[in-house]
């Protein structure tokens, strides 16, 4: 009897080292320009090829401006970051999605959207939310660029072998509460390091109701409670998703496929290192009031006081509510914002612009709130415009910028000042993640459109 | 990759727990598209001010504290899985950091770098946190061979773990590149077997 984890973790692996890791093979790499020049510099000096070329695919997403894509970058040290990615998969002989090509977007978003991404696949790519992949009932993790370097020459990485972990979630989302909101509650509930070591399937009756945009922003969210990664069994939500898809198997390949996909579940009677079991009809649209995404309540609800934790616990938690501006025991309902973030491996996807549209259609935004609503990839940017979105999000008062990570790491030039307040649907709220001294309230694409009309943190389900 | 054997060093405490690598080096720094100069950043927005400054209250700015040890608090490396963050902490010129946890990418990232990650109990952590507060001289010795940390203060050690492969490699300066390079013959014939559906 197998977890689904060890199902595709045996299917992958080439050897394993005695007393040491498993040399894993790798099906498909995921690379952008931030965390892979090292790397090709890596080769370069050992003197090696990419040992399977159609397995890596690049893309440009987290350094590139959000406005005039079709202008050179301005910033010269990430023209040259880009350039490199350029001349990296020329000289290689890699498939790059560079900034104004039509598969062009966040990593994680292009993946997925271009069938790429399928189940019983080992992913990897030089970013934590590769979690983001699992959804599909893949093994995807983020690793280092020493462990981009050993993909590119070999196809294959030396892990050692996590635990496993099943988190079930039963019952159902009330209305008004999403993925994102079950998934911070998550967090809370296990804290930034509580899966720290594990491989994580989540299962229940709430998990198989998700769509496969909800799936991938939980999975996503896999890392900030310190999961190698999260996995979800694929079913007919996940084939239906695929097909299709430029890239998914095509004709009697998928019939093969399909089959194959079905066997990928957890045996009955399979044992997992931990379990956890939640019920998802006790949740409710969630917001973060500190510096990690550990930080976070209901929105009706107070930050916690510092009962209970010890000396070092005390120094961390006073120094995060003086970062935020906050005190302990406030509520966080009624706060005022400056800033809201759509976008991000997390809910850069088109279901969530379609949740915020609908929001926000026949309102206006707030004048005090700078909204930057940025697609996840080219193709959601097409399917708002087709879809009529576009225009009901210009109407309420919005701009929506080009497709990358822009604010979610603000290694570009949306960068959140400092000690201004932001929603974002993003996944981080670190310290200066936003920009240096920014603060970042993370919430879910619904909480984040109620924030940009009223201009202050509101409960989306007390406005029609 | 430098040769990692045993380390006898002052230390410096960095009580804060979920230290993410987004503290450790900012993603503004990440650009570069080399290894060098990491870290002259490290810790960049708690060590220096808007201007450039170096923060006094910061303890890389205290001159009482010095040493090739960081000690941490709890869940350290959390968060983004840049290399950068073990690269500017080795560049620093640190050679271990003590924590009673380590977030899974960053542990990876340093062992990559040769940059060991030891991981104590909460108790063995909050004790040397203490003794280097008391008397910031107080000396950490660090045995790779043996696996054991010593508080050179109290006299107490710590065994900690490491597999045997990753030791090796610490050891003996080599990377898991050069295995997996003389595995290729390997990889050919699992390929020949692997699920696989086309494009």
């Amino acid at each position: 009897m197998k977890t689904l984890f060890d199902k595709i973790w045996d299917a992958h692996t080439v050897t394993a080292i005695k007393d040491g890791p498993t040399q894993l093979y790798i099906d498909r790499h995921f690379c952008h320009e931030v965390t892979s020049p090292q790397a090709f510099n890596g080769l370069r000096e050992r003197g090696l090829k990419v040992f399977r070329p159609n397995q890596t695919t690049l893309t440009a997403d987290h350094n590139t401006p959000t406005c005039n894509q079709d202008q050179p970058v301005k910033d010269p040290v990430s023209r040259k970051q880009l350039d490199t990615l350029s001349k990296n998969a020329e000289e290689f002989g890699l498939t790059l999605y560079a900034l104004g090509n039509e598969r062009n977007g966040v990593v994680h978003i292009i993946g997925p959207e271009n069938g790429y991404t399928q189940p019983g696949m080992t992913i990897v790519c030089g970013d934590s939310h590769t979690s983001t992949h699992g959804a599909f009932g893949a093994i995807a993790f983020g690793i280092g660029t020493s462990e981009v370097e050993m993909v590119l020459a070999t196809q294959c990485i030396l892990q050692s072998r996590p635990k496993t972990m099943r988190i079930t979630f039963n019952g159902k989302l009330e209305q008004g509460v999403t993925a994102k909101d079950l998934a911070l509650y998550m967090i809370a509930q296990l804290t930034t390091g509580g899966a720290t070591g594990y491989f994580v399937e989540y299962a229940g009756e709430a998990i198989r109701n998700l769509t496969m945009e909800e799936r991938m922003t939980l999975c996503n969210l896999s890392i900030e409670m310190g999961a190698r990664g999260g996995l979800i069994a694929p079913d007919e939500t996940t084939f239906e998703y695929i097909k299709g898809k430029d890239f998914a198997p095509q004709e009697e390949n998928w019939e093969q496929a399909v089959e194959y996909w079905r066997t990928l579940k957890t045996d009955e009677g399979a044992e997992f290192d931990k379990e956890y079991v939640f019920d998802a009809s006790k949740i409710e649209p969630m917001v973060t009031y500190g510096t990690n995404p550990g930080m976070g309540v209901f929105i009706s609800g107070s930050i916690p006081t510092l009962e209970g934790l010890d000396e070092t616990g005390q120094i961390t938690f006073k120094k995060s509510l003086n970062y935020m501006g906050f005190q302990p025991g406030e509520k966080m309902e009624g706060k005022p914002i400056d800033y809201v973030f759509l976008g991000s491996c997390t809910n850069g996807r088109i279901e969530d612009f379609r949740t915020f549209a609908n929001f926000v259609k026949g309102k206006k935004k707030s004048d005090n709130v700078v909204a930057w609503l940025v697609p996840g990839s080219h193709r959601v940017e097409k399917q708002l415009r087709d879809e009529g979105l576009y225009q009901i999000l210009v109407e309420a008062g919005f701009e929506v910028r080009q497709p990358g990570c822009s604010a979610c790491l603000a290694m570009n030039d949306d960068k959140v000042p400092a000690g201004k307040y932001a929603i974002s649907t993003t996944n981080r709220n670190f310290e200066g993640r936003q920009g240096p001294g920014a603060r970042t309230i993370l919430a879910s694409p619904l909480v984040a459109a109620a924030a940009a009309v009223t201009g202050k943190i509101t409960d989306p389900r007390k406005i029609a | 990759m430098e040769k990692f054997q045993t380390v006898t060093s002052t230390y410096v405490p960095l009580p804060i727990e979920n230290v993410d690598t987004d503290q450790i080096i900012p993603a503004r720094f990440l650009k570069a598209t080399d290894k060098e100069g990491f870290g002259d950043n490290l810790f960049a927005d708690w060590r220096y001010d808007k201007d450039g400054n170096p923060k006094p209250d910061f303890v890389l700015n205290n001159p009482t504290y010095s040493g090739t040890i960081l000690v941490a608090g709890k869940n350290f490396g959390s968060g983004s899985s840049r290399e950068h963050a073990a690269w500017a902490v080795s560049g620093y010129g640190f050679r271990a950091v003590v924590s009673s946890y380590f977030a899974d990418i960053f542990k990876n990232n340093s062992l990559n770098n040769g940059l060991l990650p030891v991981v104590v109990s909460p108790d063995f952590l909050s004790e040397i946190l203490e003794c280097v507060h008391d008397n910031p001289q107080n000396t950490l010795t660090i045995d790779l061979n043996q696996q054991t940390i010593t508080n050179n203060k109290t006299g107490r050690s710590e065994a900690f773990e490491i597999n045997t492969y990753k030791k090796e490699c610490l050891q003996k300066g080599l990377d898991d590149i050069d295995y997996l390079l003389s595995k290729k013959d390997k990889i050919e014939e699992y390929e020949k077997t692997r699920m696989y559906f086309g494009l």
